[in-house]
């Protein structure tokens, strides 16, 4: 909301110069987001008038006037501008003024003295077209100070209220309030009734009265539309944001910001009828002032007639029956709609008007008819004409109940005792009838504040007048109790911690992104869509990480780096019951950055599974398999305690080449929570026996996991057997084609005695069996 | 070898002045070029059949006045010789570990050998900074889903349909009518459902508004908090968020200020705001030349956010906050720009590390 300083001075002046109260208000939770001055400074600009404008003598696009200033002589002034003409009134900036960016001294113009500046709106630094002089109304004051005469040491100030303070949505409400937390007298407008002289009235019937519990009315006959509004009301109506248009609108609009009172005037010639209050039907539509047509639903409240609806109560008005240039007679209509009844409908259709700002947020309901008064005394005032009786149609009105304030509660929520008779008189203040009682506050709330209901409110409102800055900072006390920390689990920042150590960047991606990504990387994903994304390519829920982590990929590849190795920790989202969080990685580039103590290589499969194994702190069950983004040959998904959890491996080849990249990553995703489960260790005693070594060279078939092989050989392997580890992957030379010999190392150790020959024997024979049974695998000669 | 040679030709001619071997040794050792040369020259004095060696035997052959002085003689001259072995077997010895520092010495400037380090994203770095500070007193994290219904982002949370406030919260909706949380007070309410007060939480993740521009991103983090207990006040709040702010950016002296605002699940509300921590107050570009930066909305906890969870009002008070993570992380590292979080260059994430 925004309002020139000197419009609330009229009404309430405490002794504080802007700055203090804007601090004020800031701090009683009005809260001030800007002060802009009213025009930029400059000085020394008088009004004048353009006595004679002549040719210059030696240039044709010069003219040298004589201008009267207010002084017993005029004076001389060479202009440039081409609307200079005799009879015009104009700002003259005289000489030793001073504009923004310019100082006017006395000076010669092609030969010829010049006195001075005529002013356009751009020297002043003022808003309006800059095309010539800026043309002064005839009545202007010649020889006045044009700063003064036009009020521009004025300050507007813009506040960025909450929604629970409507009653501070009008100069009235404004001036009420800091009247309350300055104690500074506040002068409110003198409303007089309007006399009646004519009776000419329409019928009004409320259908919903729930939703319109009051409704006035009242005929104007005879106006003339198109008198000028006046200087000081359309200056307030300019410097609060709103054009003035047509005298009887703006006289609508200014009880709007004086009163807080939204008003519609309606052409009634182009009424037919009776007015009707009511809720829409199903299939109506309304064409609205500002020619946007409307489709109605029936939890719309609208203003109608014989032929339909003519307004969408306390949202807008509508065309057809809108002020004209030459209405003559109107419709005046104030009226109190229950913000349940207006809440969320022009958001709807895509509106927000400063009435239905205002209804939904509250208005007050006991100064309807002020409002009416003070709208028809201003509109005959302006345009002239004559009231007829004020029509009132009222049903069950909101009631302000008494609430029960305990001084108690009072001091627990707020932390500190308060003066009971001085909260008693801040409530007075904001106008509420307040009866003290010996451990309590009955307080019964003014008409005009909709957001006391409950005894918090009361306690908000006791706290905001006594100041939040004279609450202590108290360190609250508690019993000291520790945390729970579970060993077995794994902290996700520690988890961020050991990819860090892997060389890994973190990164933070967008939940929702492009669902042409998502089915590039699973033709199967089918991606929550989003009903109102911001662009298309962030328009549906992720199913991976793999897509953001790609999009990074770009990005960077795009800045010139060359080696990218990042990982996110966060959710995807397959449905509301199912947001499981995932640790996606993404490997690209060399596997080592770029130095001179080792050769370059790129990162590969290995390198990868090795990272994560050393994240799970031991080898990883990694099972081939198919995902339709990897390389079907450099894949495989990793299973923890029999269970399928990630996958590893290659982007597939055909996907490199969508994305667009120059070469492979290598990625992994994997369920967090299995990374973070960790077995609380256990000591088992340490064996006081030797280690017996044995090495096996197996030849088999080269497509034969030696996943598989070391499966078959723990599974047959005796208690003794501490380890088996393959050491070596050899094909070539001594070994057949399409074969390859797999090196194994057996560790053998007991924890009770020390191993015979015979023990060792018989180990190796069993697993030297479970070889070629289970994998077809021989001993090497 | 020429010297061997030369010393088994003079052993022949026998007892030969020990002085003059003496010499001859002497010369032999200074010229003895490394450590096997040296064992032959030593042979060749001192060995079995060396030339003193060979002096001491023929010491039986002499008559006995002669022969005592004869043997200190050819001692002293051993003695000379030993002390020169040993000498020039050290002067060898160093010569060659010199030797073999020399051909071992590295260039030490290169820089060392291995692998890079990663680093957390400021996000993840900031968050942890303010659970980290907030564990120290006693709260605890919790977290909860990002897909939410409607009843926890806002029906539980006093924020009826249609109330003005939902306009506040520019909702991403999901085809299937949920919505993408707006703050992270969901998780409050879904752990005062399944946890009795006394409870003291913070619950830190993603959010979502639907809002983008220079100073919005449609995605952000939120850390909220909530203590509910049955004496927490106002003063309290405001003691705990100050002490908070003050370790945050480790400054003791660090203004703070509490206004009245509105927020429907808190009341009495405010808006917290800090001292600019960017031109100290005097008024700059990013405090708007009020030299007030605003960080934090607080209050204490609605009865109606209670009830809906079935906390007995009278018997708990409890106050709860929201802050804004990229906020906080560009107040205190000097980000400029809120996009740069999630556009993830690693240009800008490394200065992180």
């Amino acid at each position: 909301m925004q309002f020139p300083e000197s419009w609330l001075r009229n009404l309430v002046n405490p002794a504080l110069d802007t700055a203090q109260l804007a601090h004020v208000v800031t701090m009683a939770g009005l809260e001030v987001e800007a002060l802009t001055p009213a025009a930029p400074p400059f000085n020394n600009v008088v009004v004048a008038e353009i006595l004679s404008a002549d040719k210059h003598p030696d240039a044709d696009r010069l003219r040298v006037c004589q201008v009267d200033v207010g002084e017993a002589s005029p004076v001389t002034i060479v202009c440039g501008a081409p609307n200079a003409a005799a009879g015009l009134k104009v700002p003259c900036a005289r000489p030793g003024a001073i504009l923004p960016g310019i100082e006017i001294k006395v000076a010669k113009v092609r030969g010829v003295e010049s006195f001075g500046m005529l002013c356009s709106t751009k020297e002043l630094g003022l808003e309006g077209a800059a095309d010539g002089l800026l043309v002064l109304p005839e009545d202007a004051p010649v020889g006045e100070d044009f700063r003064g005469w036009l009020n521009l040491d004025d300050t507007l100030i813009t506040l960025k209220l909450t929604p629970n303070r409507a009653d501070c949505l009008s100069m009235q409400g404004l001036a009420r309030e800091i009247g309350a937390i300055t104690g500074a007298d506040v002068r409110l407008p003198q409303v007089q009734a309007v006399d009646t002289r004519i009776q000419d009235t329409v019928p009004i019937q409320v259908s919903a009265s729930e939703a319109c519990p009051l409704y006035l009315g009242r005929v104007v006959r005879g106006i003339d539309a198109q008198a000028p509004t006046p200087r000081w009301m359309a200056e307030r109506l300019e410097r609060s944001g709103i054009r003035p248009l047509l005298a009887p609108v703006d006289v609508t609009n200014y009880v709007l910001l004086e009163l807080g009172q939204p008003m519609h005037a309606f052409a009634l010639s182009r009424l037919n009828g009776g007015i009707e209050v009511r809720m829409a039907r199903a299939g109506e539509q309304l064409e609205l002032l500002n020619g946007q047509t409307a489709e109605l639903a029936p939890d719309m409240l609208v203003i109608a007639d014989a032929s339909g609806p003519v307004a969408l109560a306390g949202i807008m008005g509508g065309l057809p029956t809108s002020v004209e240039k030459f209405t003559v007679d109107v419709f005046l209509e104030a009226a109190f709609f229950a913000p349940t009844a207006i809440a969320g409908r022009a958001r709807r259709l895509g509106l927000s008007t400063d009435s239905s700002h205002r209804f939904e947020r509250g208005v007050d309901f006991g100064a309807t008819r002020r409002a009416m008064e003070r709208a028809t005394e201003l509109l005959i005032d302006i345009c002239g004409g004559q009231a007829g009786p004020i029509t009132e149609a009222v049903a069950a009105l909101p009631q302000r109940q008494p609430i029960t304030l305990r001084l108690a509660r009072l001091k627990r929520v707020a932390g500190i005792e308060m003066d009971a008779d001085q909260v008693a008189r801040d409530f007075a203040a904001l106008g509420a009838h307040v009866e003290r009682q010996e451990d309590r506050l009955v307080v019964t709330p003014p008409s005009f504040r909709f957001d006391l209901a409950i005894e918090e409110d009361l306690i908000e409102e006791a706290v905001r007048l006594f100041g939040y800055d004279n609450i202590p900072a108290q360190p609250p006390a508690a019993p000291s109790r520790m945390l729970p920390q579970d060993e077995t689990v794994l902290a996700d920042d520690t988890l961020r911690q050991l990819l860090i150590d892997l060389d890994y960047q973190e990164v933070i991606t967008y939940s929702f992104v492009d669902p042409a990504w998502e089915t590039a990387l699973d033709p199967d994903a089918r991606p929550l869509p989003l009903a109102n994304p911001i662009a298309s390519q962030l328009s549906a829920m992720r199913t991976t990480l793999w897509g953001g982590l790609i999009e990074t990929l770009r990005h960077n590849l795009n800045r010139q780096q060359e080696r990218v190795r990042i990982f996110e920790l966060g959710r995807v989202y397959t449905s509301q019951a199912k947001q499981p969080m995932k640790l996606g990685g993404l490997a690209y580039g060399d596997g080592l950055p770029e130095q001179w103590g080792a050769s370059s290589r790129r990162v590969d499969f290995f390198d990868l599974k090795g990272d994560l194994e050393r994240l799970f702190g031991h080898p990883l069950d990694t099972r081939r398999g198919t995902h339709s983004a990897l390389h079907p040959g450099q894949s495989a998904e990793i299973w923890i305690n029999g269970r399928a959890v990630g996958w590893i491996g290659a982007l597939h080849p055909r996907l490199v080449q969508a994305f667009d990249l120059p070469a492979v990553p290598m990625l992994f995703e994997l369920d967090s929570q299995v990374l973070s489960q960790r077995a609380l260790p256990h000591h088992a005693s340490l064996s006081r026996f030797p280690l017996v070594r044995r090495d096996l060279a197996f030849v088999l078939d080269a497509h034969t996991p030696a996943g598989e092989l070391l499966t078959a050989l723990r599974e047959v392997a005796p208690g003794s057997v501490q380890s088996i580890e393959v050491f070596d992957d050899y094909r070539g030379k001594g070994v057949a084609k399409n074969q390859k010999s797999l090196a194994i190392r057996v560790v053998m150790q007991d924890t009770e005695r020390t191993l015979t020959d015979q023990d060792v024997e018989d180990a190796v024979q069993k697993l030297v069996s479970a070889a070629l049974r289970q994998c077809n695998a021989a001993l090497r000669a | 070898m020429f010297f061997v040679d030369k010393f088994e030709i003079f052993q022949i001619t026998a007892m030969r002045n020990p002085n003059e071997i003496v010499a001859d040794a002497l010369n032999a050792i200074h010229a003895s070029p490394d450590l096997p040369n040296l064992e032959q020259v030593k042979a060749a004095y001192l060995g079995k059949s060396g030339q003193l060696t060979e002096l001491l035997k023929s010491l039986g052959a002499m008559p006995a006045e002669e022969r005592k002085t004869a043997g200190a003689r050819i001692n002293e001259a051993k003695q000379a010789v030993e002390a020169a072995l040993k000498d020039r077997r050290e002067a060898l010895q160093q010569a060659e570990l010199d030797r073999q520092l020399a051909a071992e010495t590295l260039d030490v400037t290169l820089p060392g050998r291995g692998v890079a380090r990663g680093g957390l994203h400021p996000v993840s770095r900031t968050l942890a900074r303010i659970q980290a500070l907030f564990r120290s007193i006693g709260f605890e994290v919790a977290t909860g889903p990002e897909i939410e219904t409607d009843f926890y982002n806002f029906t539980a949370l006093n924020i009826p349909e249609d109330h003005p406030a939902r306009a506040m919260h520019d909702t991403f909706y999901l085809q299937s009518g949920e919505l993408l949380r707006t703050h992270t007070s969901p998780v409050q309410v879904r752990y005062m459902q399944t946890h009795q007060p006394p409870l003291r939480i913070i619950a830190p993740g993603r959010v979502y508004r639907c809002d983008s521009d220079v100073t919005h991103t449609p995605m952000f983090h939120q850390v909220e908090g909530l203590w509910v207990d049955e004496s927490v006040s106002f003063a309290d709040l405001k003691g705990v968020l100050a002490d908070f702010m003050r370790n945050f950016f480790e400054r003791d002296d660090l203004p703070v200020r509490f206004r009245p605002s509105f927020f429907p699940f808190t009341e009495p509300s405010a808006e917290m705001d800090i001292g600019c921590v960017m031109c100290g107050g005097e008024g700059c570009r990013v405090c708007s030349h009020t030299g007030w930066l605003e960080v934090l909305g607080c209050g204490m906890v609605h009865p109606n956010v209670f009830r809906h969870v079935d906390i007995d009002t009278e018997r708990f008070v409890g106050f709860a906050f929201g802050l804004g993570v990229e906020r906080l992380a560009m107040l205190r590292y000097g980000v400029d720009d809120l996009r740069l979080f999630f556009e993830n260059d690693l240009r800008f994430l490394k200065q992180f590390n």
